[in-house]
């Protein structure tokens, strides 16, 4: 298990380095997100370690998945660059691109005829050429990414003959496939049941320690996202309010601050981790 | 901590060894190269090859000197006597082979503006290019007739010209009042529509200029009809299958990934709006082509496609299957439109219609349901 890294402070001291600071995958700074006139983002600083997985917990519409968005290069910045292992983003063949960063939409779409396996095999694009569409590296690529999310049995079910959580899994697997050294994941447990959100979880935390992934995810449940996460960025209105360890990040004051939510946090009988126990209009005077 | 070979997962499930078929997906590999080896998408344009072959000779072997399968095979074989020669070689291959021609490029055209646009309704049209090529040219037909602006032989030239032209700037124009920051498949059909609507009022206007004759005339091209085509004709299409057919078959491969949202497209590494604007491009000037060439043969490009889809089996409406498929339904129709009716000898764009109206009617009440279900 590689060392966690410290907590660092969100502050003008970051902004002199250029290129980013050693063992940052990606890295931005001054960033303004949006989309014409509506600004979701602006000026946020954010830096992506090797090896870390990172959950970006925020209310709705705080600016999460534009966040992802940039990092994962869909969204072009208005102000500011995203770089990759120090290199601007957009500057960088997309392809090239693709095949280090790997995303994860938050809903995507595909024909309904398309079977599993065809969708999984689609994650093997940056890799392949007009004349090389099923290489042996594909074909491995994809059956392990089906084996892992549990999804090999249902390799030729279409999507329509999927349930939400199958079919959620089976886009994991897609952007597994895909193989790359960064994962940007939004709200990756959606539709599932508990079980299946931990299996998920689990898997993030294998890529992770057994691969050495680096994971950028999205995730709304706190509990989970602490235990998962080696770094929260907590986000409010399109600014990162604090980030760090989770120990460290998830407070009480934060999750008033943040989500305007009265908690106890407790540590995790399980895990150690903080545990929110969110208070309520109806518990409140208890 | 392991990190595997570049591009796999490294997870050492064993599956890395290669040796795991990936189910449904069988590889057919040769050197470097490596595709999924699928019997149907193999089988249909094989086929529907030999299908066009077969309605070919018949609709060349029929006429007032009705010739046999079999001759008219032989002669296309280079064998043959010399009437026979002459019959299939210079009055009936070329009316055929524009047929063919004409229907494989729509089908290919169609089967591009489906995909681009995610929706099996969609067809070249939405980029309002027939509608141009049909206001062009009949403004040609019309005004050249009336007017003695343009006559002779350059009237006949200036038609398919027309057409052309008058398709290709419509499409433009449609896409430039599409663009907001790219082109998205919604807004494109919305604003095709439009021009569309507006430039066949332009059509009926015009024709309300004319006097009958070239009003009946320009009827006939707006209908579309293979009637009277020679070599002259077979040579533009063939040469823009011959050009375009290759470069949409390389840029296939980003279609699979354009399908899937503009954001896993993107992710996945396909440069979106210039890959979508290269194969829409590529679609428009196969339809306009063949616009030019035979006039607008109605619902070609809406039905193959999706036909092709299904006799494939495939999620998407496969490239190669729809040309392929385009050609035999374009082929069969001139066969129905020249044969059925005794001595009348109908334009092939009604056949088309009557075989595509209902299928039209059939993919809205199947749309309907879906979305009420």
């Amino acid at each position: 298990m590689t060392a966690l890294p410290a907590a660092e402070p969100v502050g003008p001291e970051t902004t002199a380095r250029r290129g980013g600071p050693p063992g940052a995958r990606l890295h931005a700074e001054g960033l303004r997100l949006g989309y014409g006139e509506n600004v979701i983002v602006d000026g946020l600083d954010i830096e992506v370690l090797d090896n870390t997985v990172t959950a970006v917990i925020g209310p709705n519409g705080c600016g999460k998945s534009t966040l992802l968005r940039a990092l994962g290069r869909l969204l072009n910045p208005q102000r500011g660059h995203v770089l990759l292992d120090g290199r601007r983003v957009d500057r960088m063949p997309t392809k090239e691109v693709a095949r280090v960063i790997g995303v994860l939409p938050q809903t995507p779409q595909a024909p309904e005829g398309l079977t599993v396996a065809d969708l999984v095999a689609r994650g093997r694009h940056p890799h392949q050429t007009w004349y090389r569409q099923w290489s042996s590296d594909d074909e491995s690529a994809v059956s392990e990414a089906l084996r892992l999310t549990g999804m090999l049995e249902f390799a030729e079910r279409t999507l329509d003959q999927l349930s939400g959580g199958q079919r959620q899994r089976a886009w994991i697997s897609m952007a597994l496939a895909q193989g790359t050294d960064l994962l940007l994941l939004d709200e990756p447990t959606t539709y599932l049941d508990l079980a299946h959100q931990v299996d998920v979880l689990d898997l993030v935390h294998r890529l992770h320690t057994e691969a050495g992934r680096t994971v950028v995810m999205v995730l709304h449940d706190l509990n989970l996202a602490a235990r998962y996460a080696d770094r929260l960025v907590a986000m409010r209105a399109g600014r990162i309010i604090a980030q760090g360890e989770p120990g460290e990040v998830l407070t009480e004051e934060l999750l008033r601050e943040v989500f305007e939510l009265e908690a106890r946090v407790i540590p995790d009988p399980v895990s150690g981790t903080p545990l929110v126990v969110p208070i309520g209009s109806r518990h409140r005077d208890r | 901590m392991t990190r595997g070979a570049p591009g796999t997962l490294g997870l050492g499930t064993g599956a890395a060894e290669g040796r795991e078929r990936v189910p449904g997906r069988p590889p057919l590999r040769v050197g470097p190269a490596s595709w999924v080896l699928r019997a149907r998408a193999l089988a249909v344009p094989l086929v529907g090859l030999a299908a066009v072959v077969l309605l070919m000779a018949v609709s060349i072997g029929r006429g007032e000197f009705p010739l046999s399968v079999g001759d008219v095979l032989e002669v296309l074989a280079g064998g043959g006597d010399r009437p026979q020669r002459y019959i299939v070689l210079d009055l009936r291959l070329p009316r055929s082979l524009t047929g063919a021609l004409v229907g494989a490029a729509l089908g290919l055209s169609g089967a591009l503006t489906q995909t681009i646009t995610r929706n099996p309704l969609a067809t070249p049209d939405i980029t309002g290019i027939t509608a141009g090529a049909g206001a062009a040219a009949v403004g040609v037909i019309v005004v050249g007739g009336s007017y003695g602006a343009i006559t002779g032989p350059l009237a006949e030239i200036g038609v398919p010209l027309a057409g052309l032209l008058g398709g290709l700037l419509s499409a433009l124009a449609v896409y430039l009042l599409a663009w907001q920051r790219g082109v998205e498949g919604y807004r494109l059909v919305l604003v095709g529509l439009g021009a569309h609507a507006l430039l066949i009022s332009v059509t009926y206007w015009l024709l309300t200029l004319g006097d009958v004759t070239d009003a009946g005339r320009a009827v006939v091209w707006l209908t579309g009809s293979l009637n009277g085509r020679g070599w002259e004709h077979v040579q533009p299409v063939g040469w823009a299958l011959a050009v375009l057919v290759p470069l949409t078959l390389l840029g296939a491969h980003a279609l699979g990934a354009l399908q899937m949202g503009d954001d896993t497209a993107r992710g996945l590494g396909v440069r979106v709006n210039l890959t979508r604007a290269a194969l829409l491009l590529a679609a428009v000037a196969l339809a306009a082509v063949a616009t030019a060439s035979a006039g607008p043969v109605a619902f070609v490009a809406l039905a193959t496609p999706q036909i092709a889809m299904r006799l494939s089996r495939t999620a998407q409406p496969p490239l190669i299957a729809s040309a392929v498929v385009g050609a035999v339904l374009t082929v069969g129709s001139d066969l129905v439109a020249r044969t059925a009716f005794g001595g009348v000898e109908l334009p092939v764009g009604i056949i088309t219609a009557v075989l595509g109206a209902p299928y039209l009617m059939y993919l809205l009440v199947r749309r309907y349901r879906e979305v009420r279900a």
